[in-house]
């Protein structure tokens, strides 16, 4: 453990001496920028993953199919994750420490994984069946578990992304 | 300073002086999570509004109608624009005269200002139709410019409420 984490410290203060990362840092405007796109590239997911998801709960835009909600959402839950990686990515670069170092940014990326996760498990089946999720009671129920774990971890990745601003690693 | 400027002044102090003012300003973690909330609240608004601009640009959705977009997509916006307003007003507590004079935060509330303006002059004066837009594939140009300024009008407000929080300085 002591080992990975002399290595982490490494890589940080290595990364942080790069020229990149100086020039990041040096610039005003480049940080606020990279946050903004960021957030803006959030919204975009949020909201596609608010209407599958309130959808597939029966809450929302039910005079929509669900498959029709899926083909209309999906594209826009994965298309904006390379921008959120590039301007997440050099954010890292800009301040290694307060990222990579933070439990919270860990915490993040695990939901992350999460997530990625679920949307898959919602949407490899429709590929096959478009029906999928509505042919039994009990898929209904598992399209519901769905929509209500994608949901929770989200909202869960968005307040871990701005809680990194407040809890600094050791 | 003029009087008006002196009334809000004492206005913003008092509401900063305030019992839920403080404990928000105090507080471990009060400010983390209420930003958490409206950072959450203003993906769903600017996310929401997008749907609707994109179709009245005409660039997505174009197999349904304007009205069948924004029956979709504005109750999100509504609700999540309460949110982002009540979120923000606490965070506005908390150091009421430094957002006050923090010029971003003016733009910010001045630029929200027009994204209303704009969306009530839609819906009382160019919109009135929309329900006859069943399904063309290009809207009215009139249509194109509102959803083109309010799509430009949220990435600056989205621009300004990132900007507050490297330029805000601490309570007086």
């Amino acid at each position: 453990m002591s080992g990975y984490l002399n290595l982490l410290d490494a890589f940080c203060t290595g990364l942080a001496g790069t020229p990149a990362s100086q020039t990041i840092k040096s610039v005003a405007w480049i940080i606020p920028t990279l946050q903004t796109v960021h957030i803006l590239a959030v919204a975009a997911v949020m909201t596609s993953v608010l209407m599958i998801d309130l959808r597939l709960l029966g809450v929302g835009a039910r005079e929509r199919t669900i498959p029709w909600i899926a083909h209309r959402f999906l594209p826009y839950v994965w298309w904006p994750l390379p921008v959120l990686f590039a301007t997440g990515a050099s954010l890292i670069v800009a301040e290694p420490v307060r990222t990579l170092k933070s439990p919270v940014f860990l915490v993040k990326m695990g939901l992350l994984v999460l997530a990625v996760g679920v949307t898959l498990v919602c949407q490899v089946p429709l590929r096959r069946d478009a029906q999928h999720w509505e042919r039994s009671a009990s898929l209904r129920w598992a399209a519901r578990c769905i929509a209500i774990a994608s949901l929770s971890l989200w909202v869960a990745i968005v307040f871990a992304g701005r809680w990194i601003a407040y809890a600094q690693g050791a | 300073m003029p009087r008006v400027l002196e009334v809000l002044q004492n206005l913003f102090q008092a509401l900063q002086n305030s019992a839920v003012a403080t404990a928000i300003r105090e507080g471990e973690s009060l400010f983390p999570w209420i930003e958490c909330v409206h950072v959450l609240a203003l993906t769903l608004v600017i996310g929401s509004i997008a749907i609707v601009d994109l179709r009245l640009i005409g660039l997505s959705s174009r197999d349904r109608s304007v009205v069948q977009t924004t029956s979709l997509a504005l109750p999100v916006t509504w609700s999540a624009f309460v949110v982002a307003a009540i979120t923000g007003g606490l965070l506005f507590s908390s150091n009421a005269t430094g957002y006050a004079h923090n010029a971003y935060f003016q733009a910010k509330l001045v630029l929200i200002a027009l994204a209303g303006t704009n969306m009530v002059a839609y819906h009382v004066l160019l919109g009135k139709d929309a329900a006859e837009w069943r399904t063309p594939a290009v809207t009215p140009r009139r249509a194109r410019i509102a959803g083109a300024l309010s799509l430009g009008l949220w990435v600056a407000i989205a621009v300004c409420g990132r900007w507050i929080g490297f330029t805000l300085t601490a309570p007086l």
